[in-house]
């Protein structure tokens, strides 16, 4: 169990696997995630199942790299087994059965976004997507996306690809441009999620955002992913990770998020320089 | 017959190790452990074993360590405590088993713990720890959870032949000896060996395996398993819910404590979790779980490691032996005061907590005196990290996802207290995940209590259940 079966480099900072674990890929439901910990002295982090396959037992992550866990896991190779992998998590994502729905994704955000628009493919829901990046070689899973969406919008902040801005101004134009949507689903950045429902709070659209706090054990169990949603306190591994992105206190996420920047540095340096036998 | 004195238990420095994550008490020599058994009266009634929930022979085995007979003693005790290295080191003997000793009448009753800490300490250095031979049943028994309770019930079947699997959602087995008692109080690599004797006995360990996620009781059955015994414990840590317990730097202490000795962030950066602890620390709490925190934060760099606490020294659950050594080490008790909201700065971070002064009025439920605020009498304490350590509860995740379950409306499941059966047929449970958070000993004992009757169910051929 836990093996890298195939690894894919989609851009220099993001990379896909997919991992036999046929339990979890068995049960899994989009919106869920898993937790992992690569090796003994390793942090447990959580990735979104961002596909699975029920009949080869197998799951995909993609991830981005973003500190040590993330750049240690992307020097696994195939055949590698990553040493824990626990799930599904988190609450399957509430999707419609009908309707219009419009799915916003920024940078590696899409990867869990594609779950969803895969699912509401399969239930005929007609879907438009917007999927940016700050530049055009950062754009992941475009073909997928397009397979999934009636009607797909790619965003690069720099402009070297499709519409010059953020996914949040595309969304905001669609929108003025009097198109009409059901509920939004955005996951990307925070900053990008907060912009979304800013876009869209006004006009009164449901926005589903997925929360991505720190956690430890996913389960319920340490209260290290609360967020507050409405003046109440959630546990995002249990209660999410999608909340209602008009009801969450973002400054308070961001902060939160926030709480280990200095103890990241350091652990990337310590691997860096102590490094070797861990292979960086 | 001049009444001796107990013999002290050697201990740490409290001023080194306040710095240090080593074992505080050191453990009796072979000349203590004899000394110390030699004071007891081998008493024909025997109360002590009356305050043990397992029934430990307590005379019989501090009997043979007076003969030296180190080996029949811990067979002794094992015969009814099968984690005895543990229990000595975390029962909270002074209301159990040496409650109840003869001799605390005039003076010190023995040091019950510290003997049975003794001879499973010489066990595991010299012993032999025998795996008995077994005839296989052929009959598969599914528990979750490899806490105390899991464990215990299913070590106790595997040696009645069964084939057990422990389900643990966690990628160590152990529960809360594992995540939440640090190091300095019971060392993980005797938890570890009292894991392996269970493995050793032919229990298969399931990790990273979430009960109600990865797979539900249901389907657990529907893999062959004839019974399931739910020990999942009692995990969800409980907030105050009062203004500013989101800022960084408020921490749950199951998160502080898994942080620490889980995922061992006091080895930092050697280990890849962190942890901010800072120099004002104050635990909300009065239990071994605040005791654990506060003197966590002391050994993470705490210059002031405080204690915030709405009741009086007498109410403080803790085991009187940690409350001692916190003492020793400097913790600082402010008790009578309860939080009422917490402060920060612009970035987000804790720099100080109300309190306000309690006082203590009428009895409450629990027979306590219940604490209520002193109107006016706020004050303010500065703190860098804030760690709530109020109680936990059971994990809902079980009773939501199997059919026929019931619970308490606060999380506890309901059973049978005779034979650990819950509402739905086949299916047993114990331990915290029944009784909230209680003790490891009260957990292996609705472990054995299930394993007993999972064994007359299973081996009666009965099919009404
Ligand atoms: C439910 C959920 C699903 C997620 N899905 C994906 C995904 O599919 N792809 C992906 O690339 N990322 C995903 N993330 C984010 C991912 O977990 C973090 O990027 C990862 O933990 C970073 O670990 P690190 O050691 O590499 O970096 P670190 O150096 O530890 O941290 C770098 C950044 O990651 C954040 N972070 C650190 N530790 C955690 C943690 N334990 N949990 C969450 N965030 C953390 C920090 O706030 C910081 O901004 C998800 C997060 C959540 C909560
Ligand atoms: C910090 C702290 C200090 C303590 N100090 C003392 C002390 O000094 N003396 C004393 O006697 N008691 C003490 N206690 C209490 C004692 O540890 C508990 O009463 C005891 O561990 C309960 O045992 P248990 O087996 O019921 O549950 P736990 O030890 O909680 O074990 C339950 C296990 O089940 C797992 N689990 C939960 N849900 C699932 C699921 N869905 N699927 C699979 N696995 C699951 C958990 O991960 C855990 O490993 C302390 C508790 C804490 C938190
Ligand atoms: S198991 Fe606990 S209560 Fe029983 S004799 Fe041992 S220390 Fe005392
Ligand atoms: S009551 Fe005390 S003195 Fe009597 S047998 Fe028990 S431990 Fe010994
Ligand atoms: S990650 Fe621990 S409670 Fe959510």
């Amino acid at each position: 169990m836990n093996e890298i079966v195939h690894k894919e480099i989609l851009t220099p900072v993001t990379k896909k696997i997919v991992v036999n674990a046929p339990l979890i890929a068995k049960k899994a439901q989009p919106g869920q995630f898993v937790m992992l910990r690569i090796r003994e002295e390793g942090e447990r982090i959580p990735l979104t199942i961002a596909d699975y396959d029920r009949d080869a037992g197998t799951i995909t992550l993609i991830y981005q790299e973003v500190g040590l866990t993330t750049m240690l896991l992307g020097l696994m190779e195939v055949n590698d087994t990553i040493m824990d992998v626990a799930g599904p998590l988190g609450l399957p994502a509430e999707l419609p059965e009908s309707g219009k729905v419009v799915a916003v994704g920024g940078g590696v955000g899409v990867a869990p976004l594609l779950p969803k628009c895969k699912e509401l493919h399969l239930r005929g829901v007609n879907l438009t997507s917007i999927i940016g990046a700050r530049s055009h070689d950062l754009i992941i899973l475009e073909d997928e996306m397009r397979e999934y969406s009636d009607d797909l919008h790619i965003c690069t902040d720099d402009g070297s690809r499709g519409f010059k801005g953020f996914v949040s101004d595309k969304l905001k134009e669609l929108i003025d441009d009097g198109m009409t949507m059901d509920e939004v689903i955005a996951i990307g950045p925070m900053l990008m999620m907060k912009a979304v429902c800013e876009v869209t709070r006004e006009h009164g659209i449901k926005t589903w955002v997925s929360m991505n706090p720190i956690m430890v054990d996913g389960t319920g169990m340490c209260g290290a992913c609360r967020v507050s949603v409405g003046g109440q306190t959630k546990f995002a591994c249990v209660d999410g990770p999608m909340f209602d992105g008009h009801l969450v206190d973002w400054d308070e996420a961001w902060r939160r998020a926030n709480a280990y920047t200095e103890q990241e540095a350091i652990a990337v340096e310590h691997c860096r320089c102590g490094g070797g036998n861990n292979g960086c | 017959m001049a009444v001796k004195k107990r013999v002290e238990m050697p201990t740490q420095d409290p001023m080194i190790r306040r710095t240090n994550f080593d074992e505080v008490a050191l453990g009796y020599t072979e000349e203590m452990a004899r000394e110390e058994a030699s004071r007891c009266l081998n008493c024909k009634k025997p109360l002590c074993v009356e305050g043990c929930p397992v029934s430990v022979d307590i005379p019989r085995f501090i009997e043979l360590i007076k003969e030296g007979k180190f080996q029949d003693s811990i067979d002794v005790v094992k015969s009814t405590n099968s984690l005895p290295a543990i229990c000595g080191r975390v029962c909270p003997q002074e209301n159990q088993c040496e409650a109840k000793c003869v001799l605390g009448r005039r003076g010190d009753p023995i040091a019950i713990g510290r003997l049975e800490r003794f001879v499973a300490d010489w066990e595991m250095a010299h012993g032999k720890s025998e795996i008995p031979n077994v005839s296989k049943t052929g009959k598969k028994v599914a528990i979750v959870g490899a806490g105390p309770a899991g464990l215990t019930c299913g070590g106790d079947l595997a040696k009645l032949g069964y084939d057990v699997t422990i389900f643990e959602s966690l990628h160590e087995p152990g529960g809360v000896l594992m995540y939440g008692i640090p190091e300095f109080r019971l060392p993980k690599s005797i938890v570890k060996t009292e894991v392996d004797y269970v493995k050793k006995l032919g229990v298969n360990i399931e990790l990273d395996f979430i009960v109600g996620r990865t797979l539900t009781i249901d389907e657990i059955f529907a893999q062959g398993f004839e019974a399931v015994f739910v020990g999942s414990g009692a995990g969800l840590p409980m907030f105050m819910h009062i203004p500013g317990e989101n800022l960084n730097g408020v921490y749950s202490a199951n998160e502080y404590l898994t942080r620490i000795n889980l995922m061992k962030a006091y080895l930092f950066p050697e280990y890849d979790t962190p942890i901010v602890s800072g120099k004002k620390v104050v635990v909300v709490g009065a239990g071994n779980v605040a005791m654990d925190s506060v003197r966590c934060a002391l050994r993470l760099g705490a210059e002031k490691a405080m204690i915030v606490y709405r009741r009086g020294r007498e109410e403080m659950p803790a085991r009187a032996e940690e409350i001692h050594h916190a003492e020793e080490e400097g913790v600082e008790f402010h008790l009578l005061a309860n939080p009422v909201r917490i402060f920060g700065n612009d970035k987000g971070w804790v720099t100080s907590i109300e309190c306000i002064r309690m006082e203590l009025g009428e009895p409450d439920e629990s027979g306590r005196r219940r604490p209520v605020p002193i109107p006016g009498s706020e004050f303010v304490m500065e703190a860098d990290t804030v760690v709530m350590a109020l109680g936990t509860s059971p994990n809902p995740i079980i009773v939501n996802t199997t059919d026929g379950l019931s619970a308490h409306s606060w999380g506890g499941l309901i059973v049978d207290e005779e034979t650990g059966r819950t509402k739905r047929p086949r299916v047993w449970a114990g331990g915290d995940a029944v009784t909230g958070s209680a003790t490891v000993i009260l957990a292996m004992g609705a472990g054995k209590t299930a394993a007993k009757d999972i064994h007359e169910y299973l081996s009666s051929g009965s099919e009404d259940w």
